[in-house]
């Protein structure tokens, strides 16, 4: 191995672990507030996906190529579908299901999640899709003998890395972000202070749902969309959200960070096992850390 | 009592329709399989535990069936049953006793983390597995009977129906036993069940053993009956299966996850016949109608129409 290999796959596993964190930080916020693991996590991502794409290259068809167009055109695409899709789905199913066994909740996500993987199919196709166009215009950067895409290791962890700052803010500044926070320490204690869970559980899920769903767009340029992809992220995620500790966000960034870069190393080192890694590294730290790496210790409940 | 007769009945009817129709045979094994191993997702299940990766027993015993029929070639059938349910069951017993230390969405995630780790492993160590293309087993003696194909399988499904009843009465027995019982305490409060001097790793280590026997089971049958393993036999989306029969059918009696399975397949046959793009979302729909209006699943809805409608009947 030399250096050279060494600085892609740093680059590589830095721009994964990117769209790793957009992701699990949508399923892990939904989780912490809401207690429910969302499975559907991984359609949004999907669906954000295929969304941005078709906006995308409606949006060059039309004439309307500018590049940074072109940006928000993926931007909006995920915000739309998270939009629409995490109110939908917060209004029809959570609420409904609210009072039954987390694992029942996790089976309703799951048969929401094998519902949208055709309705994804019916709409689309099952040929891959592509459109990469962003990722030439914006251009390749040379790290010491390395070429590498500005989308990659600029873009996309830039975006992480706001989303991350953008939700710190929010939930520790404002007032809606505070109510959350309240929730999360104590639901029954929270309502009877006054917040309106109803309202903050809306926004939470809507919230998560941009977030899968942005992975997905930003994801578009740098990989082909095919049937399964949401599958294969949402396992992904979940790994990093249990390997981090559920509801935890700073852990859920280390986390993906690990895992990603662990991932693009083994790709180039131990090509036999480079889509086992982030399980062995989630093995490796449950065995030590039975509750994930950066959840704090609670008192048993008699 | 009655429920145990149904059951009986119900193998027998599988039976003849599979000597009568022959072509059903292959279906009504693989059925028995889908509902064994469901069978088995529902022990643990009793003590909240929802395991998300249970069909890696049923990988690593189907592979234990290829391994051993390739490197023995004249080994018997029986031999290769036993040989491969025992090395799954051997593995849920290594395995279970770190898995039982965690709980909720850990224990699932951990199940979910070795048999992703299995089916990578077994899809990239190609000159060992096969690959994706997996291995086949060809047909072996059965109890040095050496047979045809249409005779080989008229075997198997009588292996698979008696196991299934063999199966289904030690569950019976199993949920009314003391560990059975702790098993169910440890759902509603396992805090209490260790101040009663039970140890609730135990408990769920025995659980978790039984229910990777049965898995095991279901996948040396499967291996034998298909003729061919695939990693594919331990992914994710065939445990989710596992967990979405069980729920389906309800655990609250043995025939449950039997009639899950039923369901199950009826619906994929329909699907692939009359909306072959579409069958994952009838299945999904299926899924949220059972959640929605059967929480017990059929089942659990069924005893206890019956337990209203013998109330009506003796006021």
């Amino acid at each position: 191995m030399n250096f050279d290999t060494l600085l892609l796959g740093l680059a590589d596993g830095i721009s994964y672990a990117g769209l790793l964190f957009l992701v699990s930080l949508g399923l892990t916020l939904i989780f912490g507030v809401l207690g429910v693991l969302n499975i559907t996590h991984g359609s949004l991502y999907a669906l954000g996906g295929y969304t941005a794409a078709s906006l995308t290259t409606f949006a060059m068809r039309h004439a309307f190529d500018a590049t940074p167009v072109l940006f928000i055109a993926l931007v909006l695409a995920a915000l739309l579908v998270g939009l629409l899709m995490g109110l939908l789905l917060d209004l029809l199913l959570l609420r409904y299901f609210q009072k039954r066994d987390p694992v029942i909740q996790l089976l309703v996500t799951f048969a929401v999640f094998v519902i949208l993987e055709d309705v994804q199919k019916l709409i689309w196709g099952t040929s891959p899709y592509a459109a990469g166009e962003i990722v030439s215009r914006l251009g390749t950067v040379e790290l010491f003998d390395v070429t590498y895409t500005v989308y990659q290791i600029g873009v996309i962890p830039s975006i992480a890395l706001a989303s991350y700052i953008g939700l710190n803010f929010f939930l520790k500044k404002t007032l809606w972000g505070k109510q959350t926070v309240a929730l999360t320490h104590h639901r029954e204690v929270a309502t009877a202070m006054g917040v309106n869970v109803k309202r903050i559980g809306a926004l939470v899920f809507i919230l998560g749902a941009m977030l899968g769903a942005l992975g997905g767009a930003l994801a578009v340029p740098v990989s082909s969309l095919t049937p399964g992809m949401g599958a294969e992220m949402i396992v992904l995620s979940f790994t990093v959200v249990a390997t981090a500790g559920l509801g935890q966000i700073t852990g859920a960034l280390i986390t993906s960070l690990m895992i990603g870069l662990a991932r693009s190393m083994a790709v180039y080192l131990l090509p036999e096992v480079d889509v086992a890694m982030p399980y062995i590294i989630m093995l490796l730290v449950l065995l030590l850390r039975p509750n994930g790496l950066f959840t704090v210790a609670q008192s048993r409940r008699i | 009592m009655k429920l145990g007769m149904f059951s009986a009945l119900s193998v027998l009817v599988l039976l003849v329709l599979g000597i009568v129709f022959p072509w059903t045979k292959t279906m009504l094994i693989i059925g028995l399989c889908y509902g064994l191993s469901a069978l088995g997702v529902a022990i643990p299940a009793r003590s909240g535990q929802v395991s998300f990766g249970h069909a890696m027993f049923a990988c690593v015993s189907a592979y234990a069936v290829a391994f051993l029929a390739r490197a023995f070639p004249s080994m018997d059938g029986v031999v290769l049953l036993v040989l491969a349910t025992l090395t799954g069951t051997l593995f849920a017993s290594v395995f279970g006793s770190f898995v039982v230390r965690y709980r909720g969405i850990f224990f699932g995630m951990l199940n979910l983390a070795i048999s992703m780790v299995i089916v990578a492993l077994l899809g990239k160590l190609y000159e060992l597995s096969g690959g994706t293309d997996g291995i086949r087993v060809q047909r072996p003696s059965w109890g040095g009977l050496v047979t045809e194909r249409a005779e080989f399988e008229t075997i198997l499904l009588w292996v698979s129906c008696c196991v299934a009843l063999l199966a289904g009465w030690f569950y019976q027995r199993f949920t009314q036993s003391a560990t059975g019982e702790a098993l169910r305490g440890l759902k509603s409060n396992e805090t209490r069940l260790e101040y009663l001097g039970i140890s609730a790793h135990y408990v769920l280590w025995v659980g978790y053993v039984g229910s990777g026997f049965f898995v095991s089971l279901a996948g040396a049958i499967f291996a034998l009956a298909q003729g061919l393993v695939t990693p594919d036999m331990g992914s994710w989306t065939r445990s989710g299966e596992l967990v979405f029969i069980m729920i389906l059918g309800g655990s609250s009696h043995a025939l449950g996850p039997f009639v899950g399975a039923a369901v199950f397949q009826a619906v994929k046959l329909f699907a692939s016949a009359y909306m072959a793009g579409v069958w994952q979302m009838l299945l999904g729909l299926t899924l949220l109608t059972v959640i929605a209006l059967a929480p017990e699943g059929i089942m659990g809805a069924w005893q206890a129409y019956r337990c209203r409608s013998s109330k009506g009947a003796q006021p």
